[in-house]
């Protein structure tokens, strides 16, 4: 009996809450604007804080106010910076969709190891013992905690053990650019076909000393190709994505160190 | 008790912050500038006094006539989380900038054990419905008392030049302490001395 007593007290009590607290929010009710609405209706809803912000209802307040631009949004792409503009009446750029890429195709057999590294198979781990078991300190560790930081899941190792990601998949977060300790997962446009897979700043000397594949920073992709769009930077080469494309297959080829990769 | 014994229990003698270590984390979160902390004390003082009288009429009125005593504390916590969801309402509706100012920590006044503290002291002091709601009050005063005093000092501590390893939360806790041994000045013979018994 005193379990019923228990039992209706305890519904009845919460009951009257319930009712008064929903009454309540009828007669306090906070009028949101109807552009502010429209806008977190059509965010993607991942959550995954690649704009910057803490999530997708935050973004939205921010583009609402102001703070931040429309456009900002991976996930949502052009599609959504455009519906986005449609809501505030404002004109969005077109941006090309960014996916990122691991710009190392160096691997324990291309790579000179210092060490053996038996320790936690983690990459932030491993770079603590002397930068890493790998020669070359700014290269892959190929630990894969970009593959558990990816919320998407579209990075992953393949059977040679390098890592790569799907850019079909990849939803531009920007998560494992900033989980990885070399900093070697960098964003490029999702059109990009040929990318300089080496993240070495070194010397040319000094880089064909630790990795067969690296970037010597010899200028033949810059200088010896008519209307070339990469650019050699403190020893290593780079791909201007801004410009024209047409000469990026004869730079691969003239490559010495054959690191400048055709993406499939 | 004297009503303004228990005033001046509640504020001073037994501070819920500074005394009985409740509340802490609006404590630390809300206080680094005085104005929120100001908002976030009225907050917390509207909702202890009315948690108080809610508490104690439940009591009273719906448990122990069915000798459902056991059950305050989950009846307790019901009050009071839909108190917080109604004053977290009112707020938003009258002061967005107080609303944006408290953020998260609004709706973490329903998990501040300061509430249900005061809920469960009075019902254990045996006080009636006057003294409960008194009780409640105070503890609000003595958390806002305590909140802005704490926030008054951190305010200061941003101009002053601090140990790098100790700036932020580190010299926030160690001046909580001192804070805390200052309190403990009011010992529960000032009541006693000052015939407020």
């Amino acid at each position: 009996m005193n379990i019923l007593f228990a039992f209706i007290v305890l519904s009845l009590l919460g009951l009257a809450l319930g009712v008064s607290l929903a009454f309540a929010d009828k007669k306090l009710h906070v009028e949101k604007d109807e552009k502010l609405v429209a806008l977190e209706g059509i965010m993607p809803g991942a959550n995954c804080g690649g704009c910057g912000y803490a999530g997708c209802s935050a973004y939205a307040e921010a583009v609402f106010n102001g703070e931040a631009a429309p456009g900002l949004c991976s996930p949502g792409g052009n599609e959504l910076s455009k519906k986005m503009g449609e809501i505030l009446g404002v004109e969005v750029e077109e941006s090309e969709r960014m996916v990122a890429f691991v710009h190392c195709s160096g691997n324990a057999e291309s790579t000179k190891q210092d060490y053996d590294y038996c320790g936690i198979q983690d990459c932030n781990a491993a770079v603590l013992l002397h930068g890493g078991p790998n020669g070359c300190k700014e290269g892959c560790l190929h630990l894969g905690s970009c593959i558990a930081a990816c919320p998407v899941g579209a990075i992953s190792k393949n059977e040679k053990g390098d890592i790569v990601v799907d850019k079909e998949a990849c939803i531009g977060c920007k998560a494992c650019t900033k989980v990885c300790p070399n900093g070697v997962i960098k964003m490029v446009p999702y059109s990009a076909e040929y990318i300089v897979a080496c993240n070495n700043h070194l010397p040319g000397g000094k880089v064909k000393k630790v990795c067969q594949v690296g970037c010597i920073g010899c200028k033949i992709c810059q200088v010896k190709v008519e209307g070339s769009c990469f650019k050699v930077e403190n020893f290593l080469s780079s791909n201007d994505f801004s410009l024209d494309q047409s000469a990026a297959e004869k730079a691969a080829e003239l490559c010495p160190q054959k690191c400048i990769i055709k993406r499939g | 008790m004297s009503y303004i014994g228990i005033l001046v229990t509640y504020i001073f003698v037994n501070n819920f912050i500074l005394v009985k270590f409740m509340g802490i984390c609006p404590f630390i979160g809300v206080s680094k500038n005085s104005e929120s902390a100001i908002g976030m004390g009225v907050a917390v003082t509207f909702v202890t006094a009315v948690a108080s009288v809610a508490c104690w009429a439940v009591y009273y009125g719906l448990l122990a006539p069915f000798g459902l005593e056991y059950l305050r504390t989950i009846s307790f916590i019901l009050v009071i989380a839909a108190l917080v969801q109604l004053v977290e309402m009112v707020i938003r509706k009258m002061s967005p900038s107080l609303y944006k100012a408290l953020g998260i920590y609004l709706p973490l006044i329903t998990t501040n054990c300061a509430v249900l503290g005061i809920a469960i002291i009075n019902i254990d002091n045996g006080y009636n419905l006057l003294q409960s709601f008194v009780a409640g009050i105070a503890a609000g005063l003595g958390f806002t008392m305590a909140i802005v005093l704490m926030a008054n000092l951190r305010e200061k501590l941003e101009m002053t030049p601090v140990r790098k390893a100790f700036v932020g939360v580190p010299i926030t806790f160690i001046s909580a302490g001192i804070m805390a041994l200052a309190f403990m000045a009011f010992d529960s013979s000032l009541i006693t001395n000052l015939g407020l018994a």
